[in-house]
């Protein structure tokens, strides 16, 4: 059974509780200054998004079913694991930063100062989920506003508290279906795109490595076929010249035969 | 006595060459933020954008014409293969140097080889580089064979050379290709203008153009600098081919626009448009309408800088994709770095230099060497003067 984490923002007070046990879990160092961050960065990897009306949106890895990151990574760094968070092998990676390029929601972000970079992201605390934990930012919220679970379990209480609640949430739920669905769902009283996410069309229905692998998937036929046209051709027309050597070799043997009675006149 | 006279040119090379250096070390030592103005919100440049995008596409002539000359049998164009074929290989070479500039980790280039994940692009330009730079040294390497007077090898090569050029072709179409695969992941970042899913066919189709128009351009430069150029015949005969293919990426372009409704961002007077402008003018519009005037096909000059500008068109349209269609999305602006740049007008400058100590040393000019070739492929001789026709 694949987990998800459920955000429902009409239940985030802002606390920041979250970053900071984010923070703990990564150690990554947390301050006043990081702590005013209003983006995800290599040094924070959620962010809780200060938004007008005393609303808020947090912001983290989507973790998606399939991800363009894992799917575009030469290396097989970055994988969707059967728990469902996406994870990072820091010792595969070479550095051609295409998760970045890739990711629909820009989640991967880089060590651009160090000299030897990492990508860095939430990685759905991944340890705690096999030991069926729930993750520590959902663990650290006072309020519920995140909470872990199994994604099914999940999405029908998303749908559920929708339902109860028309007129306090927006009739989306983040991650349902974007980029063909992802482990982290959301819950917003204001339009996505008006709290950070871009605008639907952006993301799409499908997964998006399905765009690639139209692309990858006619290798093999470029391979085969290939070699047959092009051996064909070569045979073909190779073919055609030898015929043509063949047959001025004949000439030439011919005209010299003819030419040497008449060299042993002169 | 012995020491090389100062010139200009010579001087100039010195300086990009002690710039180059010290952008070097700044990147060893301090990392890519240092040398850099990339970001999370723009994580790939120049060294990406123009290195290895522009890199790949300018050594397209080398599978051009191996095809044309040993597959095709277009005997009239042996005697360009050679020059063609040493631009394909520096033209490798220096997308790899760029490569270990602007990977993170460069001495893991070669992870793709052992670690494994065939769904990705990169993953199969990984290996398309490799395996095609391993074909071309060895496409090449008859010329350092010949020079040294080593006949086993040349012997060897010249055995497996026809299955060695399939492989080259396939390994070029592939590779070419799959530089517009890249940004096919990316539906909702690149600009209308230039997302499409027929990225791959595009970057496929403009190669073959670029391969000829890069032929012909440097023939040009070679009779400039170095005193050989290629015959005229042949320079005209490409010309026509040059036309043709730029037709049809042309309709292949608008084609593809026009079916995705995206016209009307090549006239709503954006940044990108103006881009965009810039580089069909460049690419097909201007190209192709002094390429129909045949006074110009029958010029030379005016076909060198008819392919000047196709080259530099496809150079715009490259740049195009990798920055400024992501430049909208981004939200940010995107310029290099001068150490940026300096890395990359060092790494050209290096080829040319490279280019032009080959031409010295090695016979990549030089017809009459290929009298044993003669012998073994018959079209050779059928192409000579027959002396008893004469």
């Amino acid at each position: 059974m694949s987990k998800a984490v459920l955000y429902d923002a009409t239940l985030c007070i802002g606390c920041l509780e979250c970053e900071r046990a984010c923070a703990r879990y990564n150690s990554l160092s947390y301050d006043d200054a990081v702590s005013a961050e209003q983006q995800t960065s290599e040094r924070k990897f959620t962010v809780v998004r200060s938004l007008p009306d005393d609303k808020y949106m947090r912001k983290l890895c989507m973790h998606c079913a399939d991800p363009s990151c894992a799917s575009v990574c030469p290396v097989a760094a970055m994988t969707k694991t059967k728990e469902g968070p996406v994870v990072y092998d820091e010792t595969r990676c070479m550095g051609c930063r295409y998760c970045l390029v890739a990711c629909p929601f820009d989640v991967p972000k880089y060590q651009w100062s160090a000299v030897l970079p990492l990508v860095r992201k939430c990685t759905m605390c991944s340890d705690r989920l096999k030991k069926g934990l729930a993750t520590s930012c959902s663990d650290a919220c006072p309020t519920g506003a995140t909470i872990t679970g199994d994604r099914d379990a999940l999405l029908a209480e998303a749908k559920k508290r929708i339902a109860e609640n028309p007129g306090g949430y927006v009739h989306h739920i983040m991650g349902e279906t974007e980029v063909g669905g992802t482990s982290v769902l959301m819950l917003s009283a204001i339009p996505f795109d008006k709290a950070g996410f871009r605008p639907n069309s952006v993301y799409g229905k499908g997964p998006l490595p399905a765009n690639t692998w139209k692309a990858l998937s006619k290798i093999p036929d470029v391979v085969s076929l290939g070699f047959v046209a092009l051996g064909g051709i070569w045979w073909i027309t190779n073919r055609r010249h030898e015929v043509a050597a063949a047959e001025l070799s004949e000439k030439k043997k011919k005209s010299t035969e003819a030419a040497k009675p008449a060299g042993g006149e002169s | 006595m012995n020491m090389p006279k100062i010139t200009f040119w010579r001087v100039v090379f010195a300086l990009i060459m002690i710039a180059g250096a010290y952008a070097t070390f700044v990147r060893i030592t301090q990392g890519l933020g240092a040398t850099t103005n990339l970001s999370d919100e723009f994580p790939w440049g120049i060294w990406i954008g123009f290195d290895v995008l522009c890199g790949v596409m300018l050594a397209a002539g080398g599978f051009t014409l191996m095809a044309a000359v040993h597959i095709f049998n277009a005997e009239r164009f042996r005697p360009i293969v050679r020059p063609a074929l040493l631009t394909a290989f520096l033209g490798y070479l220096l997308v790899v140097v760029a490569l270990m500039f602007d990977l993170g980790f460069p001495w893991r280039i070669w992870h793709p080889l052992i670690m494994w994940n065939p769904r990705s692009v990169m993953f199969e330009v990984g290996w398309c580089v490799t395996l095609y730079t391993t074909v071309l040294a060895l496409e090449f390497s008859p010329l350092v064979f010949e020079r040294l007077r080593l006949e086993r090898p040349l012997k060897i090569i010249h055995t497996i050379q026809i299955p060695l050029v399939i492989m080259g072709v396939i390994l070029s179409t592939l590779h070419q290709s799959s530089l517009g695969s890249l940004y096919l992941i990316v539906p909702g970042k690149l600009h209308p203008l230039w997302y499409t899913s027929m990225l791959p066919v595009l970057f496929f189709v403009s190669a073959i153009a670029i391969g000829i128009a890069m032929t012909i351009f440097e023939s040009g430069m070679s009779e400039k600098h170095l005193g050989h150029s290629l015959d005229k015949a042949i320079v005209i005969y490409l010309s026509r081919i040059l036309l043709v293919v730029l037709i049809f990426h042309g309709v292949l372009r608008f084609r593809d626009l026009y079916k995705r409704h995206a016209l009307g961002f090549a006239v709503d007077g954006s940044y990108e448009s103006i881009l965009f402008l810039a580089e069909v003018l460049l690419t097909i519009f201007i190209p192709i309408a002094l390429l129909a005037i045949p006074r110009v096909r029958l010029s030379p000059r005016a076909l060198f800088g008819v392919s000047t500008m196709v080259v530099i068109g496809f150079m715009i349209n490259r740049l195009n994709i990798a920055i400024t269609g992501m430049e909208g999305y981004a939200g940010v602006r995107y310029f290099p770095k001068w150490t940026e740049l300096s890395v990359t007008v060092a790494i050209v400058a290096a080829g040319f230099a490279i280019f032009g100590l080959a031409t010295k040393y090695l016979p990549i000019f030089e017809h009459g060497t290929e009298s044993h070739e003669a012998t073994e492929t018959p079209a050779a001789t059928v192409a000579k003067p027959y002396p008893a026709q004469a």
